[in-house]
């Protein structure tokens, strides 16, 4: 019977089957980080239970540690200390793979991941964290959970899990020029909903996802949590073989051969079946930003906010209404030349060295506009190191951009740093919920160049003069 | 975890739509590596007028009568979504939720519910409605019930019944822990890894 990829992905990994549409899967590889990660393994040594294949798992800090400069184990939040130290006392004890602070493999875990070869085509792949997903870029069955599976799979190499319904989401054409995989993620998400993908683990597939740079693959994937998925998943190609060659955990020499021949098999089969199809002319879209409290609230930046009456129902109604209230925003108004406050360039969805580099083409010999506090965090400590070895961290900084170490940040408010109440910030990240990047603080979601040109006008626009002048 | 099998009282009608983990519980609420201490910061944006003196906000429906006792949440679309946090589940069942009824729910604040035996109910819009009609005529006296050995839900002198993977209803049922079940696969485990480890030798 025809398969998809992630039937054959899953398939691979049964150890069992254990009767009502459960499935015992083996886990491959499992990623930790000091704010869930350790409370994961805190709680297994209480129970007296160890990691049981600790040269599988590895570890970083990320999310609640500081990033700026010259930052240590102390950190803004008050107890922040307690989660870097208790986590790094777990790992060492328990032997895992650790890339500490202030270590060059260090960064946030969905980009440390793919740029040292751990996500690779056809593992499966957890780690405790919702944009685990962002790892399906490689062809890897990854997934985000929750604490206590984390500590089922340290413990047996092993989940118990139903396998989700399928989707596939064909993406087809030529994007304009400034269109990113940003973009058309929010673009899916905004029109289907933030609950589209419920039950459903996705496939991104067509021309665009060909042409597609591994790095946008993984912003493109990231997201797939954001429209309800379990996942998202690209099939590997010859690009995909070329990224992961000569990564630190990646198959040595003597394993290439035996590893390609597997990758080169996992392509849906011709008439897999779907549950779900959604097709996307990618030449169609313009670049896009949120005006509310989801990812669904995204509409193209010449578009505007729509109108309480324009939803669909009573429920959505009221989502507008409470949205457009905390954003301090009226229906019908044109989103492009909204003042912002603040721009943000980081997170796991964008900020790899390819998205630095768009933002340092548009900065380059301007400056920001007077009064935006606008900060950039690169993804991880190889990103800050090669992005200053081609000189960006000077272009950002005479921009006006703080340039700082790399994690998790402002992404969202660990308790520490955040932006201040009201202010409006345009971000790279992936999350504008209420609350997120400071309390009240209002976020609105975009690419990367969309977020640099905001920068520099100090209102929203899209980086490209084509789109403002319609 | 102990068992599950009947939860009954007050259900409070928290219908907005897409709540996020961060608004169940926001990351600074989270200040220690431990599953307790949580149901303070529950909901701690909406549910307090000043976080830092914990002034309750009166219009919150948490901090009004009855519904300051509930132990069960009728929940809008998506409730859940957003970051894998378990903290979201152990602060609702510190402050004393034991059931959340909704229509669709964050797919990995779903299996934290499971694990950590609160109940999550998903239910058709409709059946949904009946509960919330039923609930809104008088709260503190229209209870809701529900079994999870017969999978219903009783209201008043109606009955709705639900869905519930068989697994999962049985290890809720007995409080089973999922590691010890699966501890039990060991031989299993061992000799499917071996296997895949010389298909797949560079992992």
């Amino acid at each position: 019977m025809a398969e998809t990829l992630f039937d054959k992905i899953w398939n691979q990994h049964i150890i069992s089957d254990l009767g009502d549409g459960n499935d015992l899967i083996y886990i491959d590889r499992i990623f930790l980080h000091e704010r869930t990660g350790s409370v994961a393994l805190k709680s297994l040594e209480e129970r007296g239970i160890s990691v049981r294949k600790p040269s599988q798992v590895f570890a970083t800090i990320d999310h609640i540690v500081d990033t700026l400069p010259g930052r240590g184990d102390e950190t803004m939040m008050p107890s922040g200390s307690q989660f870097i130290e208790s986590f790094r006392e777990s790992v060492q004890r328990e032997k895992i793979n650790f890339f500490d602070l202030n270590t060059s493999r260090q960064g946030i875990v969905h980009v440390v991941s793919p740029e040292q070869g751990i996500a690779l085509p056809g593992i499966t792949y957890i780690c405790p964290d919702s944009h685990t997903c962002s790892l399906g870029a490689l062809g890897a069955l990854a997934w985000g959970v929750g604490s206590s599976e984390c500590e089922h799979a340290l413990a047996t190499n092993t989940l118990v899990k139903k396998k989700p319904k399928s989707m596939l989401i064909n993406i087809n054409g030529i994007p304009k020029d400034g269109v990113t995989a940003k973009d058309i993620i929010l673009h899916l998400i905004s029109k289907h909903g933030a609950n589209g993908a419920n039950g459903h683990a996705i496939e991104f597939q067509g021309d665009t996802i060909d042409r597609m740079s591994i790095e946008s693959r993984l912003t493109l994937c990231n997201m797939a949590v954001e429209f309800g998925a379990m996942t998202g998943i690209i099939s590997p190609d010859k690009k995909t073989i070329e990224y992961i060659s000569g990564k630190a955990f990646a198959p040595e020499k003597g394993d290439q051969k035996l590893a390609k021949e597997y990758w080169a098999s996992l392509k849906s089969d011709d008439g897999a079946h779907f549950s779900k199809v959604i097709d996307i002319d990618a030449s169609k879209l313009n670049t896009y930003v949120t005006w509310g409290t989801s990812p669904e609230h995204a509409i193209e930046i010449k578009e505007k906010i729509p109108s309480i009456d324009q939803a669909n129902s009573s429920k959505e109604n009221t989502s507008i209404k409470k949205a457009l209230d905390y954003m301090g925003l009226e229906e019908n108004d044109a989103i492009r030349g909204t003042k912002i406050d603040a721009a943000f360039i980081g997170s796991c969805t964008n900020s790899r060295l390819s998205d630095l580099r768009v933002a340092a083409s548009i900065l380059k010999g301007n400056k920001i506009a007077p009064g935006i506090k606008a900060i950039c965090v690169p993804g991880s400590s190889k990103v800050k190191k090669e992005a200053e070895s081609e000189g960006i961290d000077k272009i950002f900084k005479s921009a006006g951009f703080e340039w700082r170490e790399s994690g998790c940040s402002m992404c969202f408010f660990a308790g520490g740093e955040s932006f201040g109440e009201d202010e409006r910030v345009i971000s790279t990240t992936n999350r504008n919920f209420e609350n997120r990047q400071g309390k009240k603080t209002r976020t609105h979601l975009a690419s990367p160049a969309t977020v640099a040109a905001s920068a520099i006008k100090g209102e929203i626009t899209a980086a490209h003069l084509t789109e403002n002048e319609t | 975890m102990n068992p599950v099998k009947i939860i009954s009282g007050i259900a409070a009608p928290f219908l907005r739509i897409n709540v996020d983990t961060d608004a169940i519980i926001p990351s600074r609420e989270i200040k220690a590596v431990s599953k307790k201490g949580l149901s303070e910061g529950l909901f701690s944006e909406w549910r307090y007028t000043s976080i830092p003196d914990r002034t309750p906000n009166d219009e919150f429906i948490l901090n009004r009568e009855p519904f300051n006792r509930s132990v069960i949440l009728l929940t809008g679309d998506n409730f859940g979504c957003g970051s894998s946090r378990e903290h979201a589940v152990w602060a609702l069942q510190e402050w004393g939720i034991k059931a959340v009824i909704g229509s669709t729910f964050g797919s990995i604040f779903y299996g934290n519910c499971i694990r950590n035996g609160l109940l999550p109910i998903q239910l058709s819009t409709d059946d949904l409605q009946k509960l919330i009609d039923f609930v809104e005529k008088d709260p503190e006296s229209n209870q809701i019930l529900i079994d999870l050995e017969t999978l219903s839900i009783n209201f008043g002198s109606s009955e709705i019944n639900f869905e519930f993977d068989k697994k999962y209803q049985a290890s809720l049922l007995e409080g089973l822990d999922e590691i010890q079940q699966t501890l039990k696969l060991s031989d299993e485990i061992s000799s499917f890894e071996e296997k895949h480890l010389k298909q797949n030798p560079w992992l």
